[in-house]
C-alpha cells in the first residue's frame, strides 16, 4: 500500500428536500491510497452522490475532515475548489458530459484551457492523452461523430489529461452496452496498472467486481469488509433488483 | 485562462449559431447605423448654414431699423458711417414688394433698392450685363438687376439684358442678372429685383432705409467697427436703442449653430435610444444562452472552471457580439449617409468622431447588458447544472 491520496474522516452533509432534512453522509470516514481502485457501489438514494460531489470537490461537507493528496480541502473556497477539481480530480461522466460544439481534441484540452497553459502545451499533452486511450486517429471528429464507447473514451482521455492524482467516474458505463462496457472496464484496468488511482461510483455489482476494493454505501453510511474479501449475496441482490426497476 | 482563449471561445459559440447571433446584433447595427447617419444628418445641416452664412462673408455688419418711424436714416447718416474707420463699404438697403411684368409674364419679387456697394458686401456676382452704378443712383434711372428666379420667371425664352420690364407701371431697363445664390435661410435669394436706392424710394413710396449693410476691413475689425456704428447711431438717435439693432454674421452664426447642435443632439438621442433597445436584445439572448446552457457551465465548472472564467466567457461573447454590431452599424451608417448624400440635396457631415463614439458605445452596452446574464452563469451550482439535460 502507498501512501493515501484520499482521507476522509468523520464527514457529514444533510440537505433540504420538501422540507425535510436529508442526512446524506453520516459521519463517513473513507482512505484511499494511491494506486487503489475502488469501487463505491449502491442504490439510488444512498448518498453515493452525495458522496461523489465530496470527493469530486463538487460540493463542501457540513462538517468533517477531507484531505486530497495531502490538501485539506473542507473549508476551501468556491475558486479553489475549482482549481483543486482541475488539478487533482478527472472526472468521468455516465453521460460522458463532453461539449458537442468541441471537437475531441478541444474537449480534450478544456481542463487544460483553465489551467492557462500554452496552446503548444495543451495541445502536446491532449494529443498524448488521446493516443492512450487509443483514439489517435480521431482527434479532430466531434462527439456526435464518435460511437458511444468512443465518447467514454475520449471523456477518459480528457480525465488523464492533466495528469490528476485522481480518476472519478460516475457510473462510467451506465450508457454503454456491455460489450463497450468490459472494454471499457479493461482499459481503466490497465491504467490502474500503471500506477492511476481510480474511484467508480455505481450501482451495478458487475462493474465493482472488476474493482480491487468494494465500498458499499447504505443510508448514508459506508461498509467496507476490506480487502479482497466481500460478501457478495446481499448486494449482488440490490444491485440487480435496481437494474430491474430501472 | 487568458483573453485571447476566451475571445476564440466566444467567436465559437456565435459562430454555432449565426441566425440567432445576427439577429441579436441587428439591434445594434440598427442603433448605430442611425445614430451615424442622424447625426450626420443634423451636423451637415449645421455645417451648411455655417457654410451659407459664412459665404456671405464674416466681414459682414448689419444694421436693422425695426421702426423706421424713429429711426430715420438719411443720405447723410450713411455718408457719416463711410467715414468711419476700419469699415470699407456700406450699402444701405430699402425693400418693398412689387409685382414685375413683361408681356404676359408676370412676378410678385421683393425689391431691393441699394447702392453699388451692396454687390461687394453681399459677395454677389453677375452672370451678365452690369450692376446698379452710382450715377443710377443719382441720376434716378430706371434700370434693374434681377435675381436669376425672377429673370427665368419674367424672361423664359429670351436674354433680358437690355429689355424692358413693367414695374408697378414704368418702365425699367434691365441692366444685369445675378448668379444663383441658392436659398439661404428658407429664403430664396434669387427671387429677388435690385435698383438704385434713389429709384426704389420712389417706386415704394418709401424713404425708410429698413437696414444698412456695413464690410469690415477685415475679420478682426468687425467688433471695433460694430462699436463705431453703434456709436455713430447713439449721436444720430439719442435714446432709441430699442428701435435698432446691430449685429455680425458672427453672432447669426451662433445662434443658428445653436439651433441646428440642439437639433442633433435630438437626433442623436432618438437613435441611442434604439441602441440601448438593441443591448436589452443582447441581455434577452444572453439569459436565453445561459439557460440553454447550463449543462455546458456544469461540465466546465466540473472540469476546473471558476466564477471568474465563466463569467469572462458569457461577458466576452455579449461584448463580442455587441462590437461586431457595433461595427457592422458603423459600416452601414458610413454607407447609408453616402448614399443619402449622392440620391438627395441633404448635406451630410462625416464625423470620425461619432462613428468611433457609436462604437464604443455598442461596447459599453455589451458590458452593461452582458454582466447579468453572464453573473447568472457564474453563480450556477455545477451539481445542479450538470443534472440538467
Amino acid at each position: 500500500m502507498g501512501n493515501s491520496v484520499i482521507e476522509i474522516n468523520q464527514m457529514s452533509k444533510s440537505y433540504e428536500l420538501g422540507g425535510e432534512t436529508v442526512k446524506a453522509l453520516q459521519e463517513v470516514s473513507l482512505q484511499i491510497n494511491e494506486g487503489d481502485f475502488l469501487s463505491i457501489i449502491g442504490p439510488s438514494g444512498s448518498g453515493k452522490s452525495t458522496f461523489m460531489n465530496m470527493i469530486g470537490c463538487l460540493d463542501k461537507p457540513d462538517s468533517g475532515e477531507y484531505l486530497l493528496d495531502g490538501k485539506k480541502v473542507n473549508n476551501m473556497k468556491d475558486h479553489e475548489l475549482a482549481a483543486i477539481r482541475n488539478v487533482k480530480i478527472g472526472f468521468i461522466f455516465q453521460n460522458f458530459n463532453l461539449l458537442n460544439k468541441l471537437t475531441a481534441l478541444e474537449n480534450v484540452e478544456l481542463p487544460l484551457v483553465y489551467r492557462g497553459l500554452s496552446a503548444k502545451e495543451r495541445r502536446e499533452k491532449a494529443i498524448n492523452s488521446l493516443e492512450r486511450v487509443g483514439l489517435g486517429e480521431r482527434i479532430h471528429h466531434m462527439p456526435t461523430q464518435l460511437s458511444g464507447g468512443q465518447q467514454q473514451r475520449v471523456a477518459i482521455a480528457r480525465a488523464l489529461a492533466g495528469d490528476p492524482p485522481v480518476l472519478l467516474a460516475d457510473e462510467p458505463t451506465g450508457a454503454l452496452d456491455s460489450k463497450t462496457s468490459k472494454e471499457l472496464l479493461q482499459m481503466l484496468k490497465e491504467l490502474n496498472k500503471r500506477g492511476q488511482t481510480i474511484v467508480i461510483i455505481t450501482h451495478d455489482l458487475e462493474v465493482a467486481k472488476e474493482t480491487n476494493r468494494i465500498v458499499r454505501i447504505h443510508d448514508g453510511q459506508l461498509y467496507e469488509n476490506g480487502g479482497d474479501w466481500f460478501e457478495p449475496s446481499r448486494i449482488y441482490q440490490n444491485g440487480t433488483q435496481e437494474y430491474q426497476e430501472q | 485562462m487568458n483573453l485571447v482563449e476566451s475571445i476564440k471561445m466566444a467567436l465559437k459559440s456565435i459562430k454555432s449559431n449565426k441566425i440567432r447571433a445576427i439577429l441579436t446584433m441587428l439591434g445594434i447595427i440598427i442603433g448605430v447605423a442611425s445614430v451615424i447617419t442622424l447625426v450626420g444628418v443634423g451636423q451637415g445641416s449645421s455645417q451648411s448654414v455655417t457654410d451659407e452664412i459664412g459665404s456671405l462673408g464674416t466681414n459682414l455688419i448689419t444694421l436693422s431699423v425695426n421702426d423706421t418711424e424713429s429711426v430715420q436714416l438719411k443720405d447723410d447718416h450713411i455718408l457719416e458711417f463711410q467715414e468711419l474707420n476700419g469699415i470699407s463699404e456700406v450699402a444701405p438697403v430699402v425693400t418693398g414688394r412689387i409685382n414685375a411684368k413683361n408681356q404676359d409674364n408676370t412676378a410678385q419679387v421683393s425689391i431691393t433698392g441699394t447702392t453699388p456697394s451692396y454687390l461687394t458686401v453681399r459677395n454677389l456676382t453677375l452672370s451678365q450685363g452690369r450692376f446698379i452704378t452710382d450715377m443710377d443712383d443719382v441720376l434716378r434711372q430706371k434700370v434693374v438687376v434681377l435675381g436669376s428666379t425672377t429673370s427665368e420667371t419674367l424672361f423664359p425664352y429670351e436674354n433680358p439684358v437690355g429689355r424692358s420690364v413693367q414695374i408697378e407701371g414704368v418702365s425699367f431697363q434691365v441692366v444685369g442678372v445675378l448668379d444663383s445664390v441658392g436659398t439661404s435661410l428658407g429664403t430664396s435669394g434669387d427671387n429677388v429685383m435690385i435698383a438704385p436706392l434713389s429709384t426704389t424710394q420712389r417706386i415704394t413710396q418709401s424713404t425708410a432705409i429698413g437696414t444698412v449693410y456695413f464690410q469690415a476691413e477685415s475679420e478682426d475689425y468687425v467688433n471695433r467697427a460694430m462699436f463705431q456704428v453703434q456709436g455713430v447711431l447713439t449721436t444720430l438717435f439719442p435714446n432709441s436703442s430699442d428701435y435698432y439693432s446691430v449685429s455680425s454674421q458672427e453672432d447669426l452664426m451662433e445662434t443658428m449653430t445653436s439651433v441646428s447642435d440642439t437639433m442633433t443632439l435630438m437626433l442623436g438621442g432618438i437613435a441611442s435610444i434604439s441602441l440601448l433597445v438593441g443591448g436589452i436584445g443582447i441581455m434577452n439572448i444572453m439569459l436565453v444562452s445561459v439557460s440553454e446552457r447550463t449543462k455546458e457551465i456544469g461540465i466546465r465548472k466540473a472540469i476546473g472552471a471558476n466564477r471568474k472564467s465563466i463569467l469572462l466567457q458569457f461577458l466576452i461573447e455579449a461584448v463580442v457580439l455587441s462590437t461586431l454590431g457595433g461595427f457592422i452599424g458603423v459600416v452601414i451608417g458610413l454607407g447609408v449617409s453616402k448614399l443619402m448624400e449622392v440620391f438627395s440635396s441633404i448635406t451630410i457631415s462625416y464625423s470620425p468622431f461619432v462613428a468611433l463614439l457609436a462604437f464604443l458605445f455598442s461596447l459599453l452596452i455589451g458590458i452593461v447588458f452582458g454582466v447579468f446574464p453572464a453573473n447568472k452563469a457564474s453563480k450556477l451550482n455545477p451539481i445542479q447544472a450538470l443534472r440538467q439535460e
